[in-house]
């Protein structure tokens, strides 16, 4: 089959959305939202992509890729460089080792298995910041960030399933 | 790809220990960058300012549309109270002329009596006045993104202010933007006092909304509702900088309620006094040009 360079790259972009979208997450947790209270419990977004993806489509978010845009989210929050990329890789391999479960399987035990990736990656950042750092970072907010993490799954995971429909469409 | 019959299989396998190979070796590396992250040295900080410095205008270009929406139903909402607005701020006005006529009466008496006494004036402040283009959030890192950096003359240590109160101080800086350590940061300590007693202490962030005094003298008779502000230790901000009022003192702990509300800041205000100060800074010698 012969494709025109037209159609490579679009295919091209087509599969950069995945990783795009999941670094385009990491600016978004970024952005002041002016919201009270909201900056100091803001949720872990990229971990949602990084999980999706490596779920439906691990091809297109390998573990590099995972790394990098854990790397990406470490620079721009200001957290220590490496803690984030580690656990997003963690996240990806544990998720893609898993996946055949999860293929046909309602939303509701994705949801339920994103709570437990979130709750393990969390709690690990937790512990590697607070080494990190030489102090104990307080529970409390770590605790509602994770409760922010899992009630951004849903809408996150619509977007992300939309975006794989179109792809799945196009290809 | 062609599948080839008997070579299918060995390259599968072949390409599974890749796989794990090359998973393995890149948890390697971030052990590897928070160690030597650990270890602090300047590349890790140039790396990060220059992704900081590329992030900047994309963050600004982005949230520009999420600005203006925001800005257009405030300004809806402001309609609804612009009589009562006016009327609190005629009074306000009127207690401020007042204020006004005592403050110009001290200042001159204030310096005619430094003439007097040959008092030396700390330094002329200068001010860099920015946008806050990233509010980094999580539970565990309490910093935003500026966007001004070395090219605008933002240099490490310096004070960051939002109208009169503190904000925090530049942990970092690149060429286009920095980043501010606010206040409640676990990694923040700011030498402080209380304004009635003079009593000094050092403020330490822990990540909460409520910093905690340290090293507070036990006989300080420290107790809610009082001012704290900069005390001028340690030659990094000048002395008596308003930082927020203590809001409980249980069992020893005193906490202090910030005056900055971190949601709400827009601009900010980066003063340079040119006081050197303890804090290592790449350019020392540069610190004593004015």
């Amino acid at each position: 089959m012969k494709t025109s360079w037209l159609q490579r790259m679009d295919l091209w972009v087509r599969h950069l959305l995945p990783a795009g979208l999941t670094l385009m997450l990491v600016l978004v947790g970024a952005m002041p939202t002016h919201l009270p209270g909201f900056a100091e419990i803001s949720p872990q977004l990229p971990l949602i992509g990084v999980y999706y993806w490596a779920i439906y489509r691990p091809d297109l978010l390998p573990a590099s890729m995972a790394f990098a845009i854990g790397l990406m989210n470490d620079i721009l929050l200001g957290t220590p460089l490496g803690v984030s990329s580690l656990i997003f890789i963690l996240a990806q391999g544990m998720t893609m080792s898993q996946r055949r479960f999860f293929l046909g399987k309602p939303f509701i035990v994705a949801w339920c298995c994103y709570a437990l990736v979130a709750a393990g990656s969390i709690l690990l950042e937790w512990a590697l910041v607070s080494m990190l750092y030489d102090h104990v970072i307080p529970m409390t907010p770590v605790f509602f960030e994770l409760l922010m993490s899992i009630a951004a799954y849903p809408i996150l995971s619509w977007l992300f399933g939309r975006t794989h429909a179109a792809m799945l469409r196009a290809e | 790809m062609k599948p080839h019959s008997g070579a299918l299989g060995r390259l599968a396998s072949l390409k599974l220990l890749a796989q794990r190979f090359a998973f393995l070796s890149l948890i390697f590396a971030s052990f590897g960058l928070m160690i030597l992250g650990k270890a602090d040295t300047s590349l890790v900080e140039r790396v990060r300012l220059g992704v900081s410095d590329a992030a900047a205008p994309i963050l600004e270009i982005v949230f520009r549309p999420a600005t203006a929406i925001a800005d257009a139903v405030n300004a809806v909402r402001e309609l609804g109270s612009l009589r009562a607005d006016n009327d609190r701020l005629r009074e306000e006005n009127a207690r401020l002329m007042h204020w006004q006529t005592v403050a110009r009466h001290l200042d001159t008496e204030n310096m005619a009596l430094r003439t007097q006494l040959n008092f030396i004036p700390d330094p002329d402040p200068s001010f860099i006045t920015t946008r806050v283009i990233g509010d980094t959030g999580g539970a565990f890192v309490h910093s935003m993104l500026i966007n001004s950096g070395t090219k605008d003359g933002v240099r490490k240590g310096q004070a960051v202010i939002a109208g009169e109160v503190m904000v925090g101080r530049i942990a970092e800086v690149g060429e286009r933007s920095a980043r501010v350590l606010l206040l409640t940061d676990i990694n923040s300590h700011l030498p402080v006092m209380i304004e009635g007693n003079r009593a000094k202490a050092i403020m330490t962030g822990d990540n909460s909304d409520r910093p905690r005094l340290n090293y507070l003298s036990p006989n300080s008779n420290a107790a809610p509702g009082d001012r704290v502000v900069t005390s001028g230790h340690g030659g990094v901000f000048p002395p008596g900088m308003p930082i927020g009022i203590i809001s409980s003192v249980q069992d020893g702990i005193v906490r202090i309620e910030p005056f900055v509300h971190r949601h709400q800041l827009e601009y900010v205000t980066v003063v340079d006094y040119g006081l050197a100060g303890i804090l290592p800074s790449d350019n020392a010698s540069e610190g004593h040009d004015h």
